[in-house]
């Protein structure tokens, strides 16, 4: 098996006054190996974006542990391994019109991380490697001076996925990167990200609520809800063999290109289940981890 | 439904063929490169009152400066011909001590833009600060903070003001004084308010996970997106400044004697409002006009600014 990318243990994020949080993230432990995607699926506010910016350190967590390459990164104190770790691991952000600064042109978005980490200090240097990365993420080369707002929702996207790899990160969060965007458009991005995976040896947690993208681009599946990972598993096994009724709601609700089986779709509610105090996580199969009490186990197999 | 079942079998895959994509063209922009500050300057001289309210403004400028260097007459000059109506000589008259009204209204416009841009420039010097401290900071500093200002703007405003001119003495310095004390808090709270929402921005999230330090966000994002607005309200306090001192002058707390601005003009021109009604005609009619002009570029400005407007 590849080797452990980031390890997450116990994240916990709590949000609000100590004595009655908010518990947006409640504990919850996986791992990323080198080279794969792991999609991160479930229902608006279930605590899947703050899992993200929480490993990121765009907020302090509440309690737990993140280990990336091995290392703690909540003992990065000093700015110089700050800025190491964050060249290390970059993000993508959801809405393409909220995450380019519009008084800023695309070839000044694209560089921001130059200046920062005082790269490419020669002029003509920095205007390659910008030409390089617009290419890369298939925009030409004179968009550099145009500002965010001439582009495209898909474009724009686009950009953003250029500033993450602008840094030559290793792992990319991507938090709902085509969400935003129209399905035509997601096709394309998700394309883009495969592509760059493969040219670039990237490692992805992929964050959607839209399962039957996350199965497209996703090598495991990580189901989450109520701020816990009710369901990991390699992403077949997920889609084809569900254990949580949660899960088995969600893809339910996946919608059907043939009109014909459309039709025959049934959905299947989920009425929300108290864990209970004993719920613990249970591998059911190799790498097929279920979270609940063992009966609650036995009765939705 | 066994219809429409039909209807599908009839289209098979067989009956398309794969043409590929237009690669390249689709993503051509056709449209020459707009900074946003050229389209906000755009904008803003498509707007008629506008331009008019910056004429009006430049004219009264050159005038303030120039009039009382090159006019035969000095402000404070006493010429032996008291309350004279206008005329060739006298444009807009003289007054009960024989001082030519021309000469004493541009004087007085010196004055009066002098208070109005200082107090708006120490407003924004302190509103800025203030309110992005306490934007940034968040929690407990910004709770404290906010609440001296809204103790301070508790207190009748005309109060502190009148207070603060009577310890102080009138004068120059006093006035901008007493006009800063209170004047700063709007200021504060609206670079506190686009601060807070711009620092939860996703481009400033996307800086952070770069590692951007404090000054390079300061520096780079937040004040280039709040610079429209901080403008804005620094074009409408000038407006409020000079009407204050005005108004204060008017109460006999403006500048002393023999200084003139409009607002003490038009005090003593009060007096003598039947008899000489161009002593208080001028003096107030270029208090409106430059009051009404600021206000006029300031909803310009925000026109011009405001996002919502873009196409």
């Amino acid at each position: 098996m590849a080797n452990k990318l980031l390890e997450v243990k116990n994240l916990k994020q709590y949000f609000g006054p100590a004595n009655n949080p908010i518990k947006a993230v409640d504990g919850i432990s996986f791992e990323i190996y080198e080279g794969e995607t792991l999609g991160l699926v479930g229902e608006s506010g279930c605590g899947k974006s703050t899992t993200g910016r929480s490993i990121i350190r765009l907020y302090d967590i509440t309690d737990g542990e993140i280990l990336f390459k091995g290392k703690n990164v909540l003992d990065t104190k000093s700015r110089k391994e700050m800025k190491e770790f964050n060249r290390e691991m970059q993000m993508i952000f959801q809405d393409p019109y909220a995450s380019l600064n519009p008084r800023m042109t695309a070839g000044e978005i694209i560089s921001e991380g130059f200046n920062i980490h005082g790269l490419y200090k020669n002029k003509q240097e920095r205007q390659a490697r910008v030409a390089e990365l617009l290419e890369a993420v298939g925009l030409n080369r004179e968009h550099a001076n145009r500002y965010a707002h001439e582009f495209s929702g898909g474009q724009r996207q686009r950009i953003g996925i250029a500033r993450a790899l602008s840094l030559d990160p290793s792992f990319i969060i991507a938090d709902e990167p085509i969400s935003a965007l129209d399905v035509s458009i997601q096709a394309q991005v998700v394309n883009l990200l495969k592509q760059l995976q493969k040219e670039r040896n990237l490692t992805y947690l992929f964050i959607a609520h839209d399962l039957s993208m996350v199965k497209y681009i996703s090598d495991r599946i990580a189901v989450m809800y109520r701020g816990k990972i009710v369901e990991l598993g390699e992403a077949n096994e997920i889609y084809h063999h569900p254990i949580h009724p949660y899960t088995k709601s969600l893809l339910s609700a996946v919608p059907l290109p043939d009109p014909m089986t459309e039709r025959m779709r049934e959905r299947i509610p989920y009425t929300h289940e108290e864990p209970g105090e004993t719920a613990t996580i249970h591998e059911v199969k190799p790498g097929h981890l279920v979270f609940g009490t063992q009966q609650q186990i036995n009765k939705w197999k | 439904m066994t219809q429409s079942k039909q209807q599908f079998d009839k289209i098979a895959p067989e009956m398309f063929t794969i043409v590929g994509g237009r690669q390249g063209e689709t993503e051509k922009l056709s449209d020459k490169t707009v900074s946003f500050w050229k389209e906000v300057f755009l904008r803003f001289s498509q707007n008629k009152l506008a331009i008019f309210g910056i004429v009006v403004l430049v004219i009264v400028t050159l005038m303030a400066i120039f009039v009382p260097i090159f006019s035969p007459y000095s402000y404070r000059e006493q010429l032996g011909i008291y309350n004279a109506a206008p005329s060739a000589a006298h444009w807009f008259g003289t007054d009960d001590l024989g001082r030519d009204v021309f000469v004493r209204v541009w004087q007085g416009a010196r004055i009066s833009l002098f208070i109005g841009i200082t107090a708006a420039v120490i407003d924004l010097v302190i509103g800025v600060l203030w309110g992005s401290i306490s934007g940034l900071a968040g929690g407990r500093v910004d709770n404290i903070m906010m609440r001296i200002a809204d103790v301070l703007s508790a207190v009748p405003y005309l109060l502190v003001v009148i207070i603060l001119l009577v310890v102080l003495k009138p004068g120059l310095i006093p006035m901008i004084i007493a006009l800063s004390v209170t004047g700063w808090i709007n200021m504060a709270r609206i670079v506190r308010g686009e601060v807070l929402s711009i620092k939860n921005q996703e481009y400033v999230l996307a800086a952070r996970t770069l590692g951007a330090s404090t000054w390079h966000l300061i520096k780079k994002h937040l004040i280039p997106n709040a610079l429209g607005a901080i403008l804005v309200t620094m074009t409408l306090t000038i407006p409020s400044a000079i009407f204050t001192e005005a108004f204060l002058s008017y109460l006999g707390l403006g500048v002393p004697a023999p200084m003139a601005s409009w607002g003490t003009m038009a005090s003593e021109g009060n007096k003598a409002l039947t008899s000489a009604p161009w002593r208080l005609i001028f003096p107030a009619l270029f208090i409106s006009l430059t009051i009404f002009a600021f206000n006029a570029v300031g909803d310009g400005l925000r026109d011009a600014l405001d996002p919502k407007l873009r196409k």
